[in-house]
């Protein structure tokens, strides 16, 4: 029986630059932090992200780490507009942007984790989606209707990081809170180096005691690395096991406001280890 | 009942969109579309089901920030995005500009390329407009938010869809916009907005100097106000705290 236990920045050695990274949660709400802050503390760069974006794409872009991104939406739920994001933007320091419907992006992911090169819909036609993303295809359906569609490419992941709540060392793993978002798609889409960090890693009969058995989504075949990062998730939320930190976060949207203030931030927060980190953050 | 505010006669303005709408998701973006939402589930549109904004669909008349919930079913986004291009939602959301064939707009203003203002994304106005009804609902007219040519469309609007398969000409309906002023619907030939009625105290100039475009304007009426058992509902069960006030202040 192999373990899968690692740290974070063993996860982040194994990535090149270039590389394209999903990055499951949704919005503010359980989003892998861990792994996202040893992705800033490293050298990478040109990175592809694909998320439904919170601080981990404003913390990206912000370091200036994010070559393309590819997103449906961009927020951090209490504080409806990722301040570091809509700089990035509007001050056009990402060189490549694919802005998907929501739905869309669920699609591409599933086309991967399927081996298909497309998935049908209708969400997305015409709207400026198909303006602003001129790559995009559409397909007639071959049975009677003929309908036109939207043919959604594969979105194809060289990593994939999510965080849950608990896991056993193999990467047999379980959310407990409300929505698994679609982080079981981010992993699938990914053909390798597919992180995960929880909590806490516990026995796997345990697992089955913390919840039932349907909160057991992610099996060990879709797993390539184990963290255990209790309040990895920090500042965004881990339900049950914690909230979002909104003083916190207001603390870094308001750190947009202007460069030193984000210097600061940086400098207090994002200049150390995860172990710093969780220092300075329990320090306050 | 002459005491209402208008953040009040708004939601009952947004609750009467989903008016025979039946065993389907009421779904609302924001304060007032959820309270709408609510108010109409408890009211005149008992078969609604109606979310506590997360993941739970809720049995009872759950209060804005309440947490006393009852829950009768389980709607994480997957769910909700099978629900919705399974056509049985209707959503009332926001848009920071709309035109007059109803394209809405919440992703950018400015250039797309390099926006003067970027917003939130798209997120699921192209998926939603696409597949069910649609309602909008924005809390501050004026002639920037009722353009005469969106930035950038994330909702489909009449003369998109004019174009588009039969199956989307037959899903796509943009039910009404409510507004701060009055309420407005698409229901002329060509699928122009039309001034519906205003709110009291709100003139059909008011409303123009409030829109960059030529609305179809016929007969306008004046916009009902809520009765005495939806304003118990509202002010005692939905929303006893309050929040209604704090996202359209009193005129």
């Amino acid at each position: 029986m192999s373990s899968k236990l690692m740290t974070e920045d063993d996860a982040i050695a194994t990535l090149s630059d270039g590389m394209t990274i999903g990055i499951g949660g949704w919005g503010s709400r359980r989003k892998p932090m861990s792994l996202v802050r040893a992705l800033l503390r490293s050298d990478l760069k040109d990175l592809t992200i694909v998320s439904y974006g919170g601080p981990d794409v404003g913390l990206l872009c912000a370091a200036g780490k994010v070559r393309k991104l590819v997103y449906g939406f961009v927020s951090l739920d209490s504080i409806a507009l990722e301040p570091h994001f809509r700089l990035a933007r509007q001050n056009g320091t990402i060189p490549e942007v694919v802005e998907y419907d929501e739905g869309m992006l669920q699609w591409g992911l599933y086309a991967a984790s399927l081996r298909l090169p497309f998935l049908p819909t209708r969400a997305g036609l015409g709207s400026d989606v198909m303006k602003n993303n001129a790559f995009l295809r559409t397909v007639k359906s071959p049975y009677a209707d003929g309908e036109e569609l939207l043919a959604v490419p594969a979105l194809e992941l060289d990593a994939a990081f999510v965080h849950l709540n608990r896991a056993d060392e193999r990467g047999n793993a379980q959310f407990l809170g409300p929505d698994l978002y679609f982080d079981d798609l981010f992993l699938g889409a990914a053909q390798g180096r597919r992180f995960l960090s929880v909590e806490k890693i516990v026995p796997t009969a345990e697992l089955f005691q913390a919840g039932s058995f349907h909160t057991v989504k992610i099996n060990r075949s879709m797993v390539d690395g184990v963290i255990e990062a209790p309040n990895g998730a920090h500042f965004t939320n881990c339900q049950p096991d914690y909230e979002r930190d909104e003083k916190f976060q207001k603390e870094y949207a308001d750190a947009a406001k202007d460069p030193e203030a984000w210097a600061s931030f940086v400098e207090k927060y994002l200049s150390g280890s995860e172990a710093d980190y969780q220092k300075a953050v329990a320090a306050r | 009942m002459s005491d209402c505010t208008l953040a009040e006669i708004c939601v009952a303005a947004v609750a009467d969109t989903f008016r025979g709408d039946g065993e389907i998701f009421a779904s609302g973006m924001g304060t007032i579309p959820m309270l709408g939402a609510r108010l109409a589930r408890a009211t005149f549109e008992p078969d609604l089901l109606v979310s506590d904004g997360e993941a739970f669909f809720v049995a009872n008349n759950l209060a804005i920030g309440g947490s006393e919930k009852e829950i009768e079913g389980w709607i994480p986004f997957r769910s909700v995005f099978d629900t919705l291009w399974g056509g049985r939602r209707h959503v009332v959301m926001g848009a920071s500009q709309i035109d007059a064939y109803g394209n809405q707009n919440i992703a950018n203003i400015g250039p797309w390329e390099k926006p003067k203002s970027q917003l939130l994304g798209v997120r699921g106005a192209p998926g939603n407009t696409i597949n069910h009804t649609t309602t909008y609902f924005i809390g501050n007219q004026t002639d920037r938010v009722f353009v005469e040519k969106v930035d950038t469309v994330s909702g489909l609007g009449y003369d998109k869809v004019a174009t588009m398969s039969d199956w989307v000409q037959k899903h796509h309906e943009i039910r009404r916009v409510v507004t701060n002023l009055g309420v407005f619907d698409f229901a002329t030939p060509d699928h122009r907005m039309r001034l519906v009625s205003v709110h009291p105290g709100v003139s059909v100039e008011d409303v123009k100097a409030a829109c960059s475009f030529e609305l179809v304007i016929g007969d306008v009426a004046e916009t009902r106000l809520p009765t005495n058992e939806e304003l118990q509902v509202l002010r005692e069960v939905l929303d006893p705290k309050s929040f209604r006030d704090r996202e359209v202040p009193a005129a």
